[in-house]
């Protein structure tokens, strides 16, 4: 096993600090939505809020690294070897077989975590996102003298906001449970911690992404 | 010589130490706030024999009151509504004691004049103006349920035959303690509107006289002590701030000294401006939907003294075992069963309903049909909805009645309740008789048949501001089952009526099927891992 250093400082922190935000958010997020009392709604909104300006302020810096650094390139989709990823995932994780991407610095991310990852970065972000916004912002945008800003009613703002809520949420678990399937549980894990991911050496490292 | 030198300078500084004394220390003249004292005017220093004579004097100085006082709705009990509606007490009929009319030598000791005893009163007559009953300020000035507004100025029998000796007022040190109106003089009527104190508005009541703050944090006696001219700002005796035409939705900015401003002085906003919370903004965002008595008014009938919330006529009339008139008292010794009057709900710290209301009342008059396909009988009706722009959601009292109406003619009816004669119901409780002569006084049809029909009528919650630690909190109305619950029409956070079903659903079964997924795929890990080994 050779180790090589995948996640940079700011990435990690990046990483961690939005994970907690978005929970932090589904949890009073669905508590405003009614769903269930915890905090107490009054608390819930002003912590809700709270963190969603922390969190838009921590996507302008991530956005500024992503461009500045060149990493937005990890999220470049791939048809290459997804077949190969997606039998693995299916059947070879069973059986124990390799896993058929080997992780490197140019290339960090499996091509179904790209699509995964893409999928969040330019839909279900942007959408939480103008949404959240717009919530936040209503009497202004009911305010608005541009007839499509205006017409909008808070029942639509609150369903794509949910919504899109729901795909977080979805995705939450699902990355969770997939951060435990390196080759050992808690190895992606560590590697989001310490910046250091253990790899085959003797595997071929996967052709980087353009 | 220098003995008498000493002397002279011991009485020189005798003399000469007071006047420096009272050179520092001048004792202040007590400051009038007002630039004349009514005890010195000559037209004062009389003796009166009726309220008519005082007001003659009062017309000496103040020329144009009497004029002014005759284009108000107080001296009209008439107003007609931008629909064309005729309102006013002189008309209308409420589901508390029906109507005035025929009954006015009860009722009409709330107009602000002498006499209105029925339709025979003159109206132009400046000295008929009561001046006093807003301007008293000994507290001692008394309008008597059944002498039509007049006051009894010599000890006399009254009611007459009951034996009561009734000790005149002193018109004379009451006229010469005149000043500005006062919680006490508008409460005279309004605190006791209904019959009763409390028993009509919910949100105006006795407590108001010397309110706590937690009562009324405005009224508050011991901090800002408002009176409610305060708010109700008058010109030339025009006082604004009528239930007949409500300000709904005030979109103005806070009223400065000085300018001209055409919103009325009585509204929140004319004060408070359209952005009030400072602290948490976000509670600005609520005022183009909220109206500010909805979260500020958290309870009505908060001081202590019940309102009636229903009044059922229909069972008046029951006699005790004694054979006199049935009353029935609660706990707290307020009555809840009256012969005269029938069965009462009260209500203490009453949460209000809420409806979307545009300023526009509709009303039910005398001659509108009514019917018991159609119950319960809207006294008047709040127009509003979330999508008219002019609305917002308000507090209200809603007032439960069961009162008498001609099922042939459908129409409601006046009956006669007050007096000493035959027919007044509450003298002979005879349905036929009172009905028949209170249709005759008001000159409308009646089949000679009566039943009972059931009866709302709103009133606006808009006194009784509570202080803001008392004010509503954010999960009152952001829940299931919350305050504005039956409000529809907008969306609330929190309030589960208000989502989209199908989202929810998909979404929370997308969340749980995949967290099934990952788990069924952890599983088989597992056991396949350890197989494996």
């Amino acid at each position: 096993m050779a180790r090589i250093y995948i996640f940079k400082r700011f990435e990690r922190f990046w990483h961690w600090a939005q994970a907690a935000l978005i929970i932090f958010m589904l949890l009073t997020g669905f508590e405003i939505h009614g769903s269930y009392a915890l905090l107490g709604w009054e608390k819930a909104a002003d912590l809700h809020t709270t963190a969603a300006w922390t969190l838009i302020g921590l996507w302008l810096f991530a956005i500024f690294w992503h461009f500045t650094t060149g990493e937005w390139r990890q999220y470049i989709p791939t048809s290459k070897n997804i077949v190969a990823v997606m039998n693995y995932y299916s059947v070879g994780i069973f059986t124990g077989a390799p896993h058929p991407f080997r992780v490197s610095q140019l290339s960090k991310h499996n091509p179904l975590q790209r699509l995964a990852y893409l999928l969040v970065k330019l839909f279900i972000n942007p959408l939480i996102w103008v949404s959240g916004l717009a919530y936040l912002y209503y009497n202004e945008l009911a305010a608005s003298k541009i007839a499509a800003l205006s017409g909008i009613s808070l029942g639509t703002i609150a369903l794509a906001h949910t919504a899109a809520a729901f795909m977080m949420l979805a995705f939450l678990i699902g990355h969770l449970y997939l951060s435990t399937t390196g080759h050992t549980p808690l190895a992606h894990i560590k590697a989001m911690i310490t910046g250091w991911e253990d790899v085959d050496a003797d595997k071929p490292a996967a052709v980087p992404a353009k | 010589m220098r003995t008498g030198i000493f002397v002279v300078a011991l009485l020189a500084s005798m003399l000469l130490a007071p006047a420096v004394n009272a050179a520092s220390e001048p004792v202040p003249a007590k400051l009038l706030k007002s630039t004349s004292d009514h005890t010195k005017f000559k037209a004062l220093q009389q003796e009166f024999n009726s309220g008519p004579e005082v007001t003659k004097a009062c017309l000496s100085c103040h020329t144009e009151a009497a004029k002014q006082l005759h284009q108000t709705e107080h001296w009209k009990w008439e107003y007609k509504n931008p629909q064309g509606q005729l309102l006013g007490k002189k008309t209308l009929i409420n589901n508390f004691c029906i109507s005035p009319a025929s009954n006015e030598g009860a009722c009409n000791s709330c107009h602000i004049g002498y006499g209105w005893k029925d339709d025979t009163f003159d109206f132009t007559s400046e000295v008929n103006v009561d001046c006093i009953v807003c301007h008293d300020t000994t507290g001692n000035y008394r309008k008597p349920a059944g002498l039509a507004g007049n006051v009894i100025a010599k000890t006399m029998e009254f009611p007459p035959g009951s034996g009561k000796i009734v000790k005149g007022i002193n018109l004379k040190k009451i006229a010469q303690s005149v000043a500005k109106t006062s919680r006490d003089t508008c409460g005279a009527c309004h605190f006791y509107g209904g019959g009763g104190d409390g028993v009509k508005h919910g949100d105006m009541d006795s407590s108001l006289a010397a309110p706590e703050k937690e009562v009324d944090v405005h009224m508050d006696a011991l901090g800002l002590n408002f009176t409610c001219a305060t708010c109700h700002m008058t010109k030339g005796h025009q006082v604004p701030g009528s239930r007949y035409a409500p300000t709904a939705q005030d979109k103005g900015a806070a009223h400065l000294r000085g300018k001209e401003y055409k919103t009325i002085p009585t509204t929140c906003q004319a004060c408070h401006g359209q952005a009030p919370h400072k602290k948490i903004a976000k509670l600005n965002d609520h005022t183009d939907k909220v109206a500010c008595q909805t979260c500020h008014i958290p309870a009505f009938a908060r001081g202590g003294v019940p309102t009636k919330m229903s009044w059922d006529w229909s069972t008046a009339g029951k006699m005790g075992p004694d054979g006199k008139p049935l009353t029935i008292k609660d706990a707290k010794g307020h009555p809840i069963y009256m012969a005269i009057k029938g069965d009462f709900v009260l209500g203490e710290d009453v949460v209000p309903d809420y409806r979307w209301f545009n300023g526009t009342v509709t009303y039910t008059l005398r001659s509108d049909k009514v019917d018991k396909n159609n119950e319960p009988v809207q006294i008047n009706r709040y127009e509003g909805s979330a999508s008219d722009g002019k609305s917002l959601i308000w507090p209200v009292k809603i007032m439960r009645g069961k009162q008498p109406f001609d099922p042939v003619n459908k129409t409601l009816v006046v009956p006669h309740t007050a007096g000493n004669d035959d027919t007044a119901y509450w003298t002979n409780f005879n349905w036929d008789k009172a009905i028949a002569k209170g249709m005759a006084t008001i000159g409308e049809p009646y089949s000679g048949k009566f039943d009972f029909i059931s009866t709302e009528s709103t009133w606006p919650i808009t006194h009784m501001v509570a202080p803001a630690k008392n004010a509503l909190r954010c999960r009152d109305c952001h829940a299931s089952g919350g305050r504005l619950e039956k409000v529809p029409d907008i969306y609330i956070p929190g309030r589960g009526s208000d989502h989209a079903r199908w989202l929810d659903t998909a979404g929370w079964a997308i969340a749980v099927l995949t967290l099934l997924g990952v788990l069924g795929h952890g599983l088989g890990r597992v056991i396949l891992s350890k197989r494996n080994h």
